[in-house]
């Protein structure tokens, strides 16, 4: 098992390299930004946020993610309280999203 | 968390960071495509940060929550230094529609939404609308007027109450 103390991140607590990304970091980085259980939920928009990084290279808007991911813009800020694109993005070990929308 | 730093008198000094913002309070006071947008865009920015985002929507701001009319903000093309349009131009009938064409064009192109479904993204992201009851009563609305996003009429008082602990921004 991979453990985050094994990883280089950024000082926010980004990955510096998203190929060091796996499912248990991605579960440890959750707890620590107080989500303590990924549901199946959480799962669909970490792994679509993922997804679009790795194919385009940035991460999606909130309203592309609220329209694409299968889940709706309610429920990701239910799920990311803190901010659905920023915190999905960490735990999918992706950079944080740089736009303003 | 500290901050140091050297101060001009070379002896380095340690101050407090500020604490981060949690709660922003925006004023929408203009009605124009130009002076809704940067209110909304800001509160959306408030949200996806997870701080919480009040909208205030106060004189010609309301029609960006009027029913009949938010779907048809437009550009003001005259009196908009700006867009560098010789005045005459810009009252040219059919110009603000064309001029907001051509900006709704390339803000879809950013993925910013029109104001109706920016309006609904705010407000399902936790964001709250309000009406102010002095200018509501000026141009005699009703909540009926507005879309069902907006929570309710409140006063200036209830504005302040509702800011306090953060940030005020006018529009």
């Amino acid at each position: 098992m991979s453990t985050l103390t094994a990883v280089s991140r950024n000082a926010e607590g980004f990955l510096d390299r998203v190929e060091d990304w796996d499912r248990d970091l991605a579960a440890q980085i959750g707890v620590e930004s107080g989500i303590p259980t990924l549901t199946k939920r959480h799962w669909l928009v970490i792994d679509y946020m993922r997804d679009c990084y790795l194919r385009t290279r940035a991460a999606p808007t909130i309203r592309t993610l609220g329209k694409e991911s299968g889940v709706e813009i309610k429920e990701l800020y239910a799920l990311f309280p803190k901010g659905p694109a920023k915190l999905a993005a960490k735990i999918g070990g992706i950079p944080k999203p740089t736009g303003c929308i | 968390m500290t901050l140091a730093f050297t101060n001009l008198t070379g002896t380095s000094a340690t101050v407090a960071e500020p604490p981060a913002l949690t709660k922003v309070s925006i004023i929408v006071s203009k009605g124009s495509l130009e002076g809704i947008y940067p209110a909304l865009i800001m509160a959306n920015g408030a949200r996806m940060e997870g701080i919480d985002a009040n909208l205030f929507f106060t004189f010609f701001g309301m029609d960006a929550i009027h029913k009949e009319r938010h779907a048809g903000i437009k550009v003001a093309t005259v009196g908009n230094p700006g867009l560098h349009l010789a005045t005459w131009l810009g009252g040219v009938p059919g110009m603000s529609a064309l001029v907001t064409k051509q900006m709704m064009k390339s803000m879809e192109k950013l993925d910013i939404p029109p104001i109706p479904e920016f309006l609904e993204m705010i407000a399902d992201s936790g964001g709250h609308l309000y009406a102010c009851k002095a200018s509501v009563e000026m141009f005699d609305l009703t909540m009926d007027d507005f879309i069902p996003q907006v929570e309710s009429v409140i006063t200036v008082g209830e504005f302040y109450q509702m800011a306090a602990g953060g940030q005020i921004i006018f529009t």
